[in-house]
């Protein structure tokens, strides 16, 4: 692809602009000094530090918290009381209080991440298998292969990717009588295609070097087949970078879901999740601002987390995007 | 910059372009349902009739495409249908367009005017508590969604504080000072994050900048540091900055079209949001093909730029 390289000089893939809110994480890999400056001593050596394993316990406790909602002694999240609208928190042993409805928002905020963490880690996960699988071969081809491939996600990345994410979710699994469970996989399919190119971008120019390693030569001088050397010689060389990215990736999916609440077409209600909470919360705004604040602190440390370990890795792997 | 590699540019724009309005036509088509019935249902048969045929849904979809691209270039943008009557799409997306451009104009225009001084400052004092102060924060401010963001600040600037307005847009042919104050909260709820994205670029790229050979020159002559860090050391540090400028373009959209619902503001990302909750799929065909094809022309232009101003790549060409 000639037209790109005058762009190479920045490898485009690390700049995530799938969500309202880019990631920036991947782009500062050129810095002098090697890895984040924030991070820390630790972070730079690609450890986990302090906050590195603050970071990693919230991710596990909201995971824990997703999986295991219904066996948990909290309030149905769809159960409405009218004594509990828009009560501030700490109300009747409620301790975010109700939302707009009367529904208790501690719990409605567990389920959130029921319905939010999934449909990251799936989006993500499509991104991962069918990006890094295109992205794998056309780095490991190179050539006519690798040219088509690149058009192909040229094409895709010339989109804004909320605006992509948005036209397919309406297209597919908007109006009246969509069920929750179509929207939702809709949901899923609509953020993993966003998110094939950036994978695939990534994979393959990480690929391209590996892929001139000697070790890979060497292989193929004995003459291993092509599949073979692909996933036991050059893709575990890869997948630190697929993983940091993929990371960050999570953290961009589940604020794009957010965005795409607040746009009418984010996880069906009443299933709740963190973006359509706060969307609905919008309309209490004045007077009970804590139905939005507090999703937002949840979305906030999360994508914090997801962030920071995504450099961790990056930093531990010593992934250089710039220099591939 | 060749000719050659101008017109290499130019083909592959219209591609590009070609690619994301069929991509757009051809998902538009795959709306499920009867699109007439859903932009009028009450309508009598001979009225869907006439409107099918006005719609050209009973030709085949490469021949829609062909009609609508035909008319999409010559500014004719379909329309919008209700009961009432039809009006074209063209008329709201020119009052719409503008406020939008200027949202995000706005927004980027801040983000760059707060990130690189602060790029510069922190790469010119890397290591110092001022750097790493800067640098968390903006790590910080990365992990607030926008969405999340606009709200937080509707609620304590505008509702709590009364600083600013919360909703509604005024011209500013018509009132200046009152337009800007009404673009202030949209405007930083979208710059805030595109600060923290450009201002650790700008710093790690003058990091390395400025352990080049001709910044020590320059040292070694006798130039003062601020002289060596805003005339020698920020051109060549900006390439990549612009870079990702342009492509943020399509953060900056997404952004905007969330931004402009929150606010009130009457730009494109309104009539999107209008056009797919009232089921205006003419009208969501021809909106999301121009913020398509916007952002394909942004890159395009930052591209060619890119080139014009990086020796480097000029020369490596030719």
């Amino acid at each position: 692809m000639p037209d790109r390289d005058s762009r190479d000089l920045v490898d485009l893939a690390d700049i995530p602009s799938l969500a309202p809110t880019s990631t920036a994480a991947p782009v500062d890999l050129v810095s002098a000094e090697g890895g984040t400056p924030l991070l820390g001593r630790k972070a730079r050596q690609g450890k986990l530090g302090v906050i590195g394993w603050l970071s990693l316990g919230w991710l596990v406790l909201i995971s824990l918290a997703a999986i295991l909602a219904p066996i948990l002694p909290i309030p149905d999240p769809d159960e409405q009381t009218a004594s509990l609208a828009r009560q501030p928190p700490m109300t009747d042993g409620h301790i975010l209080g109700g939302d707009g409805l009367g529904r208790d928002l501690f719990s409605r905020i567990i389920w959130g991440a029921r319905a939010s963490l999934t449909l990251a880690v799936c989006a993500i996960l499509i991104g991962i298998v069918v990006g890094g699988l295109l992205g794998l071969v056309a780095g490991y081809f190179r050539g006519r292969t690798d040219g088509v491939l690149t058009a192909v996600f040229d094409v895709l990345l010339s989109f804004p990717q909320l605006i992509l994410a948005l036209t397919l979710v309406t297209v597919f699994a908007s109006g009246e009588g969509v069920s929750g469970s179509r929207r939702m996989i809709f949901l899923i399919l609509a953020l993993g295609v966003v998110s094939v190119p950036v994978l695939a971008r990534i994979t393959r120019g990480s690929t391209l070097s590996w892929a001139q390693r000697e070790f890979v030569q060497a292989a193929r001088s004995i003459g291993a087949r092509n599949r073979l050397i692909m996933f036991s010689e050059v893709l575990p060389n890869v997948l630190p970078a697929m993983f940091s990215v993929a990371l960050l990736g999570v953290a961009v999916v589940i604020v794009a879901e957010g965005g795409l609440s607040v746009l009418g077409v984010g996880v069906q209600l009443p299933t709740p999740s963190w973006g359509n909470i706060i969307a609905e919360g919008r309309s209490d705004l004045t007077d009970s601002p804590h139905i939005v604040l507090w999703p937002t602190f949840v979305i906030f440390l999360t994508v914090f987390a997801l962030n920071y370990l995504g450099d961790v890795v990056r930093a531990h792997f010593d992934v250089r995007e710039s220099a591939l | 910059m060749s000719l050659g590699m101008l017109a290499r540019r130019v083909a592959h724009l219209l591609v590009v372009l070609f690619c994301v309005t069929l991509f757009v036509a051809l998902l538009t088509s795959m709306l499920p349902g009867d699109p007439v019935d859903a932009i009028s249902g009450f309508a009598s048969q001979e009225q869907k009739d006439q409107l099918r045929e006005d719609l050209g849904l009973n030709d085949p979809v490469p021949v829609q495409y062909v009609h609508w691209l035909g008319k999409f270039v010559r500014g004719d943008l379909g329309n919008y249908y209700s009961v009432t009557g039809s009006r074209p799409v063209m008329d709201r997306v020119k009052d719409a367009l503008p406020v939008s451009l200027q949202l995000m104009i706005y927004a980027q225009v801040l983000a760059l005017v707060i990130a690189i001084p602060l790029g510069v400052m922190t790469a010119y004092r890397a290591g110092s508590r001022f750097d790493r102060g800067s640098n968390a924060t903006a790590f910080g401010l990365l992990a607030i969604p926008n969405f999340a963001l606009a709200l937080i600040l509707a609620y304590y600037v505008g509702v709590r504080a009364g600083w600013l307005p919360v909703q509604g847009y005024v011209k500013p042919s018509q009132d200046l000072p009152e337009h800007l104050r009404r673009m202030a909260l949209p405007t930083i709820s979208l710059a805030v994050a595109q600060v923290a994205v450009y201002m650790r670029l700008l710093r790690s790229d003058m990091i390395a900048t400025l352990q080049e050979d001709f910044i020590t020159m320059a040292k070694a002559k006798g130039i003062s540091p601020r002289r060596v860090l805003w005339r020698h050391a920020l051109r060549p540090s900006s390439l990549t900055l612009l870079t990702v400028a342009g492509l943020n373009v399509g953060a900056l959209i997404g952004g905007a079209v969330i931004v402009e619902v929150i606010f009130s503001l009457p730009g494109i990302g309104t009539l999107l949001f209008q056009a797919i909750n009232a089921r205006q799929y003419v009208a969501l065909q021809s909106l999301v093909a121009i913020v398509a094809v916007g952002y394909v022309l942004v890159n395009f232009f930052v591209d060619i730029l890119y080139a014009v101003l990086d020796p480097r790549i000029r020369h490596a060409r030719s």
